[in-house]
Parts: C-alpha cells; structure tokens; sequence
C-alpha cells in the first residue's frame, strides 16, 4: 500500500505523456479516457494511501518512499522521494478529488475547442506537478511541484495563445511568480546552509538545534519562504498576477487559480510550521499580510464587473483568511479552509463557467441578468457556494471561516484588530457575493435576444460536478466543528501530528474556560448578524433597486474608479518597476555596450590602424624618398660626430 | 586500445579532413556525407571513453605521455578526468549536430565548410585532452583558425568585421598566455633543473606569490575574453550574429567553455594563492555579467544577439560558481558548461531553422508560429525552459548548485545572482511570446512548413540530453567529483597555509563543508548560536 504512493503523481505524468506525445493522432473519447481516467486512479490511489495512513496509530502516520539520488553534490543529498503524512493526504484528496470533478466538467466545457487534446495534456501535467509539491519530502522536490505548476498555469493561462492578452496574462503569471520563487530559493539556501538538510523531516527535527528561538536568521529564513509564498498565493504585492490569470479557460481558474495551485503557499507555510514557529516576528508579519489581502482584495470585488474578476478577487481574499490562519498559529484552520474553499470556490468557478457557457462567451455581469430559470441546477449549486463563502452557519465556509476568526482573536499570536480585519472582511464578502448571484441570476434580462435565444442549461459533464461540488461545500465542514459545539474537532485531531512539535504553543489557546467560550459565541455571533445585514443590503441594493447601485456609483465617485480600477497597482508597478528596467536595459545596450565598451575596441584598432597608416607612409617604395631619408641620417649622424 | 583512444579520437576528425580534400567540391552531398559519418564515428568513440572512464579513480585517466620536442621538453601529453570528459562528450555530438544542421544552409564552399568544421573539432578536443601547456597552447591555436575561416566565409553581412573582431580578441589574451607560458617553463627550469612543459609537473611547483598573481593575470585575460567575462564579452554577439548556425552553435556550445575550462585546468590548481588573491574581483564581474547580460539581452530585436547576451549571463554563472571555491558551485559550475552548450546549443539550432525559412532573425518579423510550425513551437518551448533553469531540465541543476555554492562563499554575491533567475524568465519568455504566440500578423509567416524530419532528429538528442540531465544527473556527477576535489584540495591547502593554519590541509577539505564556508562568510548574516 505504501508503496503505491509514487504512483499517485506518476498516473497524471503518464497520461501527460501520451496525450501530449500523441496529440492529435488520438480521437476525444480516447484523450478524455486518458486524461480523466488517470486523475481519477490517482483520486482512487489517494483514497487507498489516506484510508492506510487512518489504519495507522497516529504517532505512526509518516511514510516516506525514496525512489532514487536526484542530485548528489558533496554533503547535499537530494532525493526523489514522497513524504505522506497527515497534511499531505489531506492536499492529495483535495487535489485530486477536486481535480478529477474539474478534468469531468472539461470534458462538456472544452468539447468544442480544436486544441482539446493540448488542453488534457496541460491539466494532467498540472495535476502530475501538484501531486509532486503537495507528496515532496524536501525543500527541492517542492520546488519542482512548486515551478511545475508554475509552467502549467503559464500554459493554461496563456491557452488561447492567439490572444494578446492571454498570453501577457501568462507571461506575468510566471515573472511575478519568480519573483517569488527568488525568495524561496534564498530562504532554502539558508536552510541548507544551517542544517545541512533540505529534508523536511529532518529539517523540522534540527531546527530548534540549529536557530535560536526568534532569531534573526530564522525569521529572515520564515520571511523568504514566504515571499515564495506570497507569489504563489497571490498575496500583496505580488497578487497582481491571480486577476489577469482568469484570461484562461474557465476550469482552469477554478482548479489551478481557486482550488490547488494558489494553495500552495498556505501547504508550504503549513509544512514548515516548525520553522515558523520559531519565528513570532515573521509569523506576525504572515498575519497582517494575510488580513490586509483578505481586506484589501474584497474592496476591489465590491466594483468588478466582470463575473471571474470577482471571483478572482474572492480567491486572492480568502487566501488571505489561510495566511492569517497560519500567522496565528493557526496552520490547521489554514489548512482547513484550504479544503472547504476548495469545494465552494472550485464550484464557483465552475459555475461562472457554466453561466459563461450558457451566455455564449459573455463574462460582464451587466449583460445578464435573470438566468435563474435557464439555468436552475447552476443556479442552484452556485447559490449554496455564495452561503458557503459567506460563513452562513452549517456549511462547510461557516466552521472554516469561524475558526479562523477566532484564532485570530484568542491565538497568542493573534490581536483583536486582526479579528476585526477578518469580520469586516466576512462582511464584505457576502455583500460583493450577492451582488454577483443577484447581477448574474436575478433582475432584468439585459443579454441580447439573440443571447438569449441559445440560453440553456450546461449538459450532464458540466452539471455534476457541480452538485458533487454543492454537496461537499456543505458537508466539508463537518469534519472541524468547533469544541463549543460540544463535539469532536476531527480535523484538528487528525492534522495534529504534523503541528505536534509545537503542540502546547498552538493549543495553549484552547485551554479554554467558560468565559472564552462565551467570548467565542458572541464573536460568532456577531459575525453571522454582520453577514445577514450586508447581504440583506445587497439584495436591497441589488435587486430591489437597482438604481440605488447607480446613485451609489455616482455619490461614491472617484472611490468607485479607484475601486473599478484595482487601486491603479498594475499602473503603479509599470511605471516604478517595468518601464525603468526596460529603458535602463536599453541604455546598457545603447550606451554602455555600443557606445563604452565596444566605442573602446574599435578605438584602440582605430589607433593601431591610423599608426600604420603613418608608418606606411615611411614604405612608400620610391626610391628618390629612401634617398632622402638615408640623406638625412647620413647628415644627422655626421653632426653627431663633428659636434657631438 | 584504452590508452590509444585518446589520439584517435583527437584525430580521427582531421583524417577525415584529409580523407574530403580526395572528394571532389561538386559532389556535395558525398562530402556532407563523409563529413557525417566521421563526426558521428568520432562521437561513438567518444562514448567508448565515457564507457572506459572510470568514475570512482581520481587523477588522470587514458594518460599518454610520448616525447615530442625533447630538446625543448615539450610532450606529447594527453589525459582526462571527469571535467574533460563531459566536455569531449557534448563536443562530438554537437559536431554532428552541426553537420546534420548544415545540410541545406551551407551550399557555398561545402568542402571547405566541412573541412573546417572537422579541423575544429580536432582542435577542441585536443584543448580538453592536452596535459603539456605547449600542446594545450596549440590546440587553443588551432581551434582559432577554422572558426576564423566558418564565420568570415559563410556568415552574414558583417563577416568579415565579426570574424576580424573575434580573432584578434582572442589573439591578444593568447599573447599574453605564451609569455605567461614561457615564464613558467624558465620558472619550473630554476626551480628544478629541468625544461619542462608539463601540466602535472608544474602543478607540484610552488610559484612564489608575487609571480602567480602575474600568471594568473595573463592566463585569466586569455580565459576572460573566451568565457567572455563583462567586459570583454562585446566580441561575442558581433560573431554569433553573424556567425552561420553551425558556427554559433560550437561557439557557445563549445568555445566558450574553453574559458572556464582554462580557469579551472590551469589557473586554479598552477595559482591557487592568486586565485584567492583574485576572487573578489571575478566574482563581481561574474555577477556583473549575470545581470547586465540579462538586462542587455530583454532589448535585442535580434534572436541570435539576444541569446549571445543570455550566453554572456549563463556564463557569468558559470564563473561565479568555479569562484565560490565550494563542491557544490564548481560541480555546478562543470554541469552548467554542459547545461549551456545544449540549452543555448539548442536555441542557435532552432534560429537556424526559423531562419533558413524566413531569411531574417528580427523578433518583431515573427509572432504566431505556434498556429503554423506546432512541433518547432513545442521544441522552442522546452529549450527555453531549459534555458530560464526550470525544474526537471537540465539548467536547473547546475544553477541551483551554483547559487547554492555562491551563497555558502558568500551570502551578497549568492543574493544579487540569484535575482538573474528572475530576468531570465523575462527576456526569454517575452522573445518566446513574441515569436510563438499571438495571430500570423506577417503574411510571409503563413505558409511556413513545419519541421522536416532531418530538423527533428538534430532535436530529439538535444531533448533527451535535457531532461536525462535534469532528471537523473548521479552519473555526472559521479565523474565530475573527484576532478572537483582534486582542484578544491590544492586551492584549500593554500587558503589555509595562507590563514596560517596549514596542517593536514587537505585531509580537513577532503569534504568541504560548514568549516569553509563559516571562514569564507565574513559578512552579511551572522549566525544565530
């Protein structure tokens, strides 16, 4: 059974391989067999690794496969080799699971594109690449995961390459996502440098041996990784990819940009939390960048009018929530709400696919409207991820987002402005969330008749998904009730191990009294009665008057523009960043190389040819001027002697 | 047999050579023919040698030392270790993939094109063979005079400028490499009474402190200028912009590496003091070059000058890592030589394709190739990732140990290279967007063909060498370890015995490891205990 795990990414590889190496020489129903079926033995391998790693004592929960020596170079040792614990079971079930409902919806949402086979190809390679990331057992491995979906998002992205956009969307993703990744190699280097390992075992192990408790060195370490984690996250500043990203086909955005790649940061924080334990400062720091982005990016989703772009801007919010989770020490609430928006976010996605779909292409909210009874089960299933995003008790998004809040709250590391960043955010999520169902699904219907014509319902691929997706965003939750309810937190028990070296620090919190938990009601409550009114608001705003939503626009003006222009950050990061560096480059071309450097050769061969020109004038072969010359010498040298 | 390969393998491709000047010039097809054959036979034997070389031996391997001068001392002295070997191996086989590449674009002067690329390669494998600086110089010699001839006769426009440029460049750091040559042969006589030109030989000799440093100097002009070092590097896009493919080709697959191989076979281990004495400076040039490489190469509008500047950077940190005087940097180092020659290998292969069908390079003449020339557009993809250091391709593992040993030497200079990963990923993937992705904007784009089958085969190798290196790499690095310690061991002994802390040196670096590094580290992080 163990032994299986390498099987778990090899499938998707393989399937890469021969939709990839035979692409178009296979029919569809064979690249979607190829493509879905490998996902879906790796799902079905998944299952079989978390059900013997449950069959396990949970001391006992680690298994490592070593498969052979990548890299040996004097003391460093890297292997390939597969790390499954607790955490990285719970990746690979979302991985896969989520991914194999994706690769199904494809199957519907891709069937008319000529390059359906390319676009398998890419999701397996992707799928492949996760798998690595989430199962490494060290540092190196996870950088191959980590630049291997990288690529892919790159590729899927940039999918429709006859697109401008598209591909500039693409190529950004993968700068900004180097940009981190620089940070990510520093902040290795000094782990090596300092433990001598890149295993994550041993470098979890030796990591209170080797750095001192908050130290500067281990949290310059926690900061770098973070910056990795940032890029990959779409956290401020380097969230300025996520939006563009949703210039790729729709299941792309919902597997890559919601659901698993732009995790990876929260899993690599999580993975390290033995380092980052050791580190308050870079903790704290992981926490207000957390809770700013979740703020911030639910700002810019309150104006977009774009349905992806407000999902996008969901996606770089909520991410924000996992990265407060983990500031405060919180590494299994991140984790958890890892999972829950997996289910809701993916489904979102999926089902602005659908509703793009059905539109014919159309992704601007102002053109829909009223979609309701053309697209019931969308509609539907949507409408249950919006209450789930929106911590409405009893589904999945509620027990994640509330754990979140309060750890906040009650973590030693946590602050109370850090909770009231997060509700305020809650808040703003339900509103900009039901603004979307109510632009989308309600109202007039502002499509063109002829839009409206080929509205329907997305075929059976598409659709059930979408209701397995609707039926996990409500019961994913179940798993981590918090104790107040007075029941089992299984969550929590089963992701202890992997957070048990610090186990005291992060549950000192929960030594709980009955006052903390009064406290702990009534912060719920008052979040839940904050996500009520805004959504109540929006559906004032919204849909029962949609003129209010004008008046607002023209009353709140230049806030709106701001808002509607995403803080003008693109903008900013041109003129600071992109343009300086394209014309100093040009003028290191120009100046510096043509001008000094090569000005100086030619220079120098411009004297030694003008000197021979001279000379050459002493060789000229007329012997009247040897003449002369022996003249003269003859002359000079009796002068010389005479008077000399 | 096994010590006999050498020699064969060295001249194998000259008989050749001779064996064309027999075939008359019409007959075009025989030459490209027989010139195939023995590259490819001179390739198989190389493959023998890497098959004989023995990976865990340390010293010199397939050794043949014949008189040659005796009344002078000079030798005929060959011999490798695991650094030349790798180097022989990538030189046959982009020799061939060169010929292969010449196929259709040479149709002028095809025996003497071949010709000279044969005599080139005799001339560069000799360099990594050559155990007596004498011989050593003249292969450097020899390499010089066909590439004069490849670039001058079948380049571009600017030829004959380019070929002009190329040749005295490299003629004046050979100068200075012969006078440094023959102190050392006047040296080694007064120290020990004999005349000698021999590379091991000297290597015992303790040159005093004050004549390294001049040494060093002149050997490190002449491997400067061919690496090329900012700033002597302005030779090098001229040449491989008008360099025809093949010349590219061997220029930054091979000749480059002539360089660092110098840096590493005969400064280091003969001036290990002076090395030390010098590091500072080549390492701030070596970063120097990484990142005004990078810079300077995201402005080209021209695909081969954009490469010759990702060449100049590559390079740079190739230099950094021989320079961070650590395993993991110089073993990085000796991988990303090979790493260079076929990723940068590989993209002049592909501009030559791209260019025999348009006739033109310029990045803004292309866009939308993806749509017509899919199977060249999944090629160039994939030479580019290998070129920006993506994991699992081969530039990941040689920048990775590099950076790596960088950054243990000395924290600043591993920090500001490591940012060149980030510019790589700009300029070669805007160049790749512009060329592959968007719509066929230029109407002569649109009938392009896809690649033939002959383009595919030169690709395929150039693919296979490119994950096998990224993905299973052990082998390599197996070979390339003891030569690595033997030129650690001499440069560490004189780090210590210059610390004034010289017992049992080279036991105490036999593993290099945290001891150094803290000795190296004298600023930036302290450590945390």
């Amino acid at each position: 059974m163990a032994s299986d795990i390498y099987l778990i990414p090899l499938l998707p590889l393989i399937g890469f391989l021969i939709n990839g190496l035979l692409i178009g020489r296979l029919s569809r129903p064979l690249v979607t067999i190829i493509g879905c079926g490998s996902v879906g033995l790796s799902l079905v391998l998944s299952i079989q690794a978390f059900l013997h790693l449950r069959s396990l004592p949970s001391a006992e929960r680690v298994v490592e496969q070593v498969l052979f020596t990548w890299i040996p170079s004097g003391s460093l040792h890297v292997d390939m080799a597969f790390l499954l614990d607790p955490l990285s079971a719970v990746m690979i079930l979302v991985v896969t699971g989520v991914g194999f409902l994706i690769h199904v919806y494809s199957v519907g949402y891709m069937h008319h594109d000529p390059g359906y086979g390319r676009y398998f190809a890419y999701l397996n390679l992707f799928t492949f690449s996760m798998l690595t990331l989430v199962l490494a057992n060290n540092f190196l491995l996870m950088f191959v995961g980590w630049e291997g979906v990288g690529l892919c998002s790159y590729l899927l992205i940039g999918f429709w390459f006859e697109r401008k956009s598209a591909s500039d969307a693409g190529k950004k993703a993968f700068i900004v996502n180097r940009i981190g990744d620089f940070g990510f190699l520093i902040g290795m280097f000094i782990i090596f440098w300092q433990v001598g390992s890149l295993n994550f075992l041993t470098v979890s192990e030796n990591a209170p041996h080797v750095f001192a408790m908050g130290g500067g060195l281990i949290t310059a370490t926690c900061l770098l990784l973070f910056v990795g984690a940032a890029g990959k996250s779409a956290q401020i500043p380097l969230y300025v990819w996520l939006p563009d990203a949703m210039e790729g086909p729709t299941p792309v955005s919902a597997l890559i940009h919601a659901a698993t790649m732009v995790t990876a940061g929260v899993y690599m924080i999580a993975r390290t939390n033995a380092l980052y334990i050791m580190a308050p400062d870079a903790l704290m720091v992981v926490a207000i960048v957390g809770a700013v982005t979740a703020f911030y990016a639910a700002t810019i989703g309150l104006a977009q009018n774009d349905i992806k772009r407000v999902l996008a801007y969901s996606t770089v919010s909520q991410l924000g929530y996992m990265f407060l989770a983990c500031g405060v020490a919180a590494f299994t609430a991140g984790i958890f709400h890892l999972m829950t928006h997996a289910f809701f976010k993916a489904l979102l996605f999926l089902g602005a696919g659908s509703v793009i779909h059905a539109m014919s292409d159309e992704q601007d909210m102002r053109q829909m409207g009223g979609l309701k009874k053309y697209l019931p089960i969308t509609f539907g299933t949507m409408m249950i991820a919006t209450l789930a995003i929106s911590g409405i008790p009893g589904l999945s998004g509620f027990f994640s987002k509330d754990e979140i809040l309060w750890k906040a709250f009650s973590s030693d590391h946590g602050h109370w402005l850090l909770w009231v960043l997060a509700v305020v955010t809650a808040a703003l999520t339900a509103f900009y969330m039901f603004r979307l169902i109510y632009l989308t699904f309600y109202g007039r219907e502002r499509m063109s008749d002829e839009v409206r014509s080929h509205l329907h319902e997305s075929p059976r691929s598409m659709t059930v998904p979408l209701v397995v997706l609707g039926v996990l965003s409500v019961i994913g939750g179940f798993v981590g009730m918090p104790h107040i309810f007075g029941v089992a937190n299984h969550f929590e028990e089963w992701m202890a191990p992997v957070v048990a070296t610090h186990g005291a620090i992060a549950e000192h919190a929960l030594a709980s009294g009955p006052g903390s938990a009064a406290m702990e009601w009534l912060l719920m409550a008052v979040s839940v009665v904050l996500v009520v009114f805004s959504i109540y608001m929006a559906f004032r705003v919204y849909n029962r008057k949609i003129e209010t939503a004008t008046a607002l626009r023209q009353r709140f003006a230049l806030m709106h523009r701001v808002l509607l222009n995403k803080y003008y950050v693109d903008e900013i990061y041109g003129a600071v960043i992109v343009r300086p560096v394209v014309y100093g480059s040009l003028f290191l071309w120009k100046f510096v190389d043509v001008i000094v450097i090569d000005g100086l050769v030619n220079g120098i061969a411009r004297v030694g040819r003008d000197a021979s020109d001279l000379l050459r004038y002493s060789q000229s072969g007329r012997v009247r001027n040897y003449a002369a010359i022996f003249l003269a010498g003859v002359v000079i040298l009796l002068a010389w002697f005479v008077f000399g | 047999m096994e010590h006999l390969i050498l020699p064969l393998v060295i001249f194998f491709p000259s008989i050749g050579a001779l064996l064309l000047l027999l075939v008359p010039e019409r007959q075009a097809d025989t030459i490209r023919g027989v010139s195939l054959i023995v590259s490819f036979v001179t390739m198989l034997l190389s493959f023998a040698v890497y098959y004989w070389f023995d990976p865990v031996a340390s010293g010199m391997q397939f050794e043949l030392n014949q008189l040659w001068i005796a009344s002078v001392g000079i030798n005929f002295h060959l011999g490798i270790d695991g650094i030349s070997l790798l180097l022989i191996v990538l030189t046959t086989i982009l020799t061939v993939l060169c010929i292969l590449s010449s196929w259709r674009s040479v149709t002028k002067g095809v025996k003497g094109f071949h010709i000279s690329m044969l005599v080139l390669a005799t001339g560069m494998i000799g360099v990594f063979c050559a155990l007596d600086l004498f011989l050593f110089y003249i292969f450097w010699e020899v390499m010089l005079i066909p590439m004069y001839f490849i670039i001058g006769i079948w380049g571009g426009p600017r030829k004959i400028y380019a070929a002009i440029k190329f040749v005295l460049f490299t003629m004046i750091g050979s100068l200075l490499m012969l006078v440094a040559l023959i102190y050392i042969y006047f040296e080694f006589h007064s120290l020990t009474g004999e005349y000698s030109f021999d590379l091991l030989q000297i290597m015992s000799m303790q040159v005093p402190y004050q004549a390294q440093l001049w040494l060093f100097a002149a050997f490190a002009l002449a491997f400067a200028i061919k690496v090329p070092l900012f700033p002597f590097h302005t030779w090098l896009p001229d040449a491989h912009v008008e360099a025809p493919t093949a010349g590219s080709v061997i220029l930054a697959g091979v000749l480059l590496k002539m360089g660092t191989y110098g840096f590493i076979r005969i400064c280091m281990p003969l001036f290990p003091e002076a090395t030390i004495a010098y590091l500072p400076y080549i390492c701030i040039l070596s970063i120097i070059a990484i990142i005004y490489g990078a810079l300077v190469s995201m402005v080209q509008k021209d695909i081969k000058s954009l490469v010759a500047f990702s060449s100049v950077s590559h390079m740079g940190f190739v230099m950094l890592g021989l320079f961070a005087l650590n395993q993991n940097g110089v073993e990085g180092s000796v991988m990303q030589m090979i790493n260079h020659g076929v990723s940068t290998g590989a993209l002049f292969l592909l501009v030559g394709m791209i260019y025999e069908r348009r006739h033109t390079r310029m990045i803004a003449d292309f866009g939308g190739l993806a749509k017509v020339m899919p199977a060249f557009s999944v090629f160039f993809m994939i030479v580019t990732l290998s070129s920006i250091g993506l994991p699992l391709t081969n530039g990941f593992v040689g920048e990775f140990l590099i950076l790596l040993g960088a950054f243990k030497a000395n924290v600043v200079y591993g920090i500001v290279a490591a940012s060149g990963v980030i510019l790589a990923a700009c300029y070669m993937l805007w160049m790749y967007q512009r060329v592959v992705f968007g719509k066929v904007t230029n109407a002569q784009n649109e009938k392009l063909s896809d690649l033939s089958p002959r383009e595919k085969l030169i690709l395929v190798p150039i693919v296979v060498l490119i994950f096998w290196i990224g993905i299973y790499p052990k082998p390599f690095f197996e070979r390339i370890e003891p030569a690595v310690k033997d030129v650690l061991t001499k440069i560490n002994g004189a780090r210590l015995s210059s610390a004034d802390d010289g017992q049992d040196a080279a036991q105490m670096f036999i593993d290099e490891s945290k001891e150094i590094s803290t000795v190296v580290i004298d600023e930036g992080v302290t450590a945390d205990e």
